[in-house]
């Protein structure tokens, strides 16, 4: 039997009275890379922040088993101290908290790991990933340019190693130079044994990644799971060419 | 062996640390109606020299005649008729900490202030209700000339000295609430640091009001002669108690000549202290005035810490931080005068308004003609926590001076969802996330605070937004 990291069962979500996801089923098996490609507002993001816990994303049907157990109705805090991880599409600023601070705190929160401790992994992390140091002395995503952003959130990801992390749109907005330590970031972590589950919309970073199941989404339903040929397949012919897929 | 220290920054709550009030002997009480009679009986209690007599009375006068500030909300809580208006608490002659009554003494030490006092301050004196109980300056700093003393003693001792700045700089006549005070002053401490005298730890005076229903009118005058420096720290606390109790303090400051004073208020009070506050500082010529106003408790506070800029190359800068946690007013701000050229001031407001909590800032800065060159910048910085709370800005700019640089800037900050859900989504839950927000807000005026007092207050605020505290 496949142990499985993560089961989604026909997840209904809402936004505002909105349905935006519509029955959707999947599993991620343990230390598997999945990708998920869809349009813009087919309901990727939606997807990866109810599985984190958004407050806003109401679960109106389904549920989701995170490591056999039930994490429909956990607190956010609850699901990532239990392995959870979500990098964001768009990480929000957050005046007056110093990086080096904070990740402090989410390595105490998250792994019990003291701050003197946490203060030499911090700065093993950015000297092994070669981000800035001065990084570290800015505010939570203040300024920030979207591939600082991106980069920031994967340095978060690196250090708090998760057992599934949701990547929501790593590649977007960032310079082929960032793409690729990016792309570096989470081969290493499949390595080290992390399920991921990736969002992306161009494909761009699956030339360096090597899923093991690629996922379509379309209008909140998932149309279509398969090999990394569906990526070829949309890169050629667009969206489009899965309505030929599916029927 | 656990310190105080570390029981304060232990403890669940300002409630924890302080209890609720405990009864506590008095050797004398005045109350009822504000006469010439009560002020009388109160300066021959205080053994008084004729001319603070009739300085009490003329003041007495203005109380009466003047209007009752139409800014003013929540005084209909309060009868001012019914306030004891001066409490002596029973207190021999004291020469440390042990000689207090226990009931008191452990007031203080709850809140580890004779701890404090030993390690990091110059000197501390110690105000219970109406009276200075306790007063020591470390003997090397007396060596230097610098006097410290209750404010009555100091009337008794330097009447020379003392007549020469006392409501000087802030007149009795200026609102009803300065004239009262003037009128009833009672506690407080005197400081005169000598020219060319630089104290290195901080001078702390602090506020107890022991109990319900009284009013406090401590008057604090600080004299730094030129080119001395001082930093001197207020901190204000009071136990839980039914009913309220009203705070009427002042300050005076003069700064003479290439001075450096600083002066912080930590002001904690239980949310059963109305709180008004009167404070102005004389800057002379290129004399420098800090003043860090920090609000957080109270039921409603009004402080305008003031700079009044009269020699040429003043400065002044007025950090005021103000948190309303819950249903709670901080009418705050500061006021500058640019009366020289080359004058500048910095006014950073900080206010935090969270479950209801409502700021007001109000500002004031005037140029006259004749100021040239002056700059004044003003930034107003709220963060509302959730959708009950709120926060309001009138800042007020007047220049006569057309060479002067006024610059002012305004930023309101709410805390989304979004942001919320970020920090939960790393395993930092909401009140943990709250207070990491507002200590981020406030960091900049924390930098300039001495250590120790960062870290009782980190606790005080992570408190404030912990389950179990915020006095609500
Ligand atoms: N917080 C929100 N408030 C209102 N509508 C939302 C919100 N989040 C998503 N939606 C709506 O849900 C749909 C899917 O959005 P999203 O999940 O962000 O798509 P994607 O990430 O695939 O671009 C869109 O129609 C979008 O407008
Ligand atoms: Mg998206």
């Amino acid at each position: 039997m496949v142990m499985y990291m993560l089961i989604i069962e026909n997840l209904k979500v809402k936004v505002e009275d909105k349905d935006i996801l519509k029955r959707v089923n999947l599993k991620v098996g343990d230390g598997e890379l999945h990708v998920i490609m869809g349009p813009n507002g087919s309901g990727k993001s939606t997807l990866a922040l109810t599985i984190a816990g958004h407050p806003k994303y109401n679960i109106v049907e389904g549920r989701m088993i995170f490591e056999g157990e039930d994490i429909t109705s956990l607190k956010p805090e609850e699901r990532a101290k239990r392995g959870i991880f979500i990098s964001f599409q768009h990480p929000v600023e957050i005046e007056g908290v110093k990086i080096l601070l904070f990740l402090q705190r989410v390595l105490k929160n998250l792994k019990g790991i003291d701050e003197v401790k946490a203060y030499e992994l911090i700065f093993g992390a950015i000297k092994e990933l070669g981000i800035d140091e001065s990084m570290l002395q800015r505010q939570l995503n203040v300024g920030f340019s979207g591939g600082e952003r991106k980069k920031l959130e994967m340095l978060q990801a690196y250090l708090v190693k998760p057992k599934l992390l949701i990547l929501d749109e790593p590649d977007s907005g960032v310079d082929v130079d960032s793409l690729k330590v990016i792309a570096g970031i989470i081969n290493r972590l499949h390595k080290k044994g992390t399920s991921i589950l990736l969002i992306t919309h161009y494909g761009r970073i699956l030339e360096y990644l090597k899923p093991q199941v690629v996922h379509v989404i379309k209008e909140g339903k998932l149309v279509a799971s398969g090999g990394i040929e569906l990526v070829n397949l949309i890169e050629e012919r667009g969206f489009s060419a899965l309505e030929e897929v599916v029927s | 062996m656990t310190t105080k220290l570390e029981d304060i920054l232990k403890a669940g709550s300002l409630e924890e640390i302080l209890g609720t009030a405990l009864p506590y002997p008095k050797e004398i009480e005045l109350k009822g109606k504000i006469t010439k009679d009560v002020v009388k009986e109160l300066s021959k209690i205080k053994n008084e020299p004729e001319w603070m007599l009739r300085h009490r009375l003329k003041s007495l006068e203005l109380f009466e005649k003047l209007p009752m500030p139409r800014w003013i909300v929540g005084i209909e809580e309060l009868d001012l008729e019914n306030l004891v208006l001066y409490s002596k608490p029973e207190v021999g002659e004291v020469r440390g900490w042990d000689d207090l009554p226990e009931s008191i003494r452990r007031i203080y030490e709850r809140l580890s202030i004779p701890e404090i006092e030993k390690k990091f301050l110059s000197g501390l004196t110690a105000v219970f209700d109406s009276e200075s109980v306790y007063s020591n300056l470390k003997r090397e700093f007396e060596e230097k000339g610098i006097i410290m003393l209750p404010m009555e003693e100091a009337v008794r001792k330097y009447p020379d000295l003392v007549k020469k700045y006392f409501g000087k700089i802030f007149p009795a006549g200026e609102h009803k609430f300065s004239a009262l005070h003037h009128a009833l002053w009672s506690g407080g401490v005197f400081v005169y640091v000598p020219k060319n005298v630089k104290i290195t730890f901080p001078i702390e005076a602090f506020f107890v009001i022991g109990s319900a229903m009284e009013g406090q009118f401590e008057h604090t005058l600080l004299v730094a002669d030129e080119n001395s420096y001082i930093h001197f720290i207020e901190g204000c606390s009071a136990p839980m108690y039914k009913g309220f109790s009203f705070h009427d303090g002042m300050v005076e400051i003069y700064a003479h000549k290439n001075a450096i004073v600083k002066f912080t208020t930590i002001q904690n009070w239980s949310r059963n202290v109305i709180n008004f506050n009167n404070k102005r500082a004389i800057v002379e010529e290129n004399a420098y005035v800090e003043w860090i106003e920090g609000s957080i408790g109270s039921k409603i506070t009004y402080t305008y810490p003031s700079s009044v800029l009269k020699g040429e190359g003043a400065r002044t800068t007025q950090y005021v931080v103000s948190l309303s946690n819950g249903p709670y007013l901080k009418d705050t701000g500061a006021k500058t005068f640019h009366l020289a050229p080359n004058t500048s001031s910095k006014i950073v407001s900080k206010s935090i308004s969270a479950n209801g909590g409502i700021n007001i800032y109000r500002g004031l800065v005037r140029v006259i003609k004749g100021a040239k060159n002056s700059t004044s910048t003003v930034s107003c910085d709220s963060l509302i926590l959730d959708e009950k709370s709120k926060a309001y800005t009138y800042p007020h700019n007047q220049s006569d001076e057309p060479s002067a640089n006024l610059i002012h800037e305004a930023t309101t900050g709410k805390l989304s969802q979004d942001k919320l859900f970020y920090l939960s989504s790393r395993g930092i839950r909401e009140e943990e996330a709250k207070s990491l927000i507002v200590l981020g807000f406030i960091s900049e005026i924390l930098e300039g605070l001495p250590f120790e007092y960062v870290e009782v207050l980190k606790r005080v605020i992570e408190l404030e937004f912990s389950e179990v505290g915020g006095v609500g």
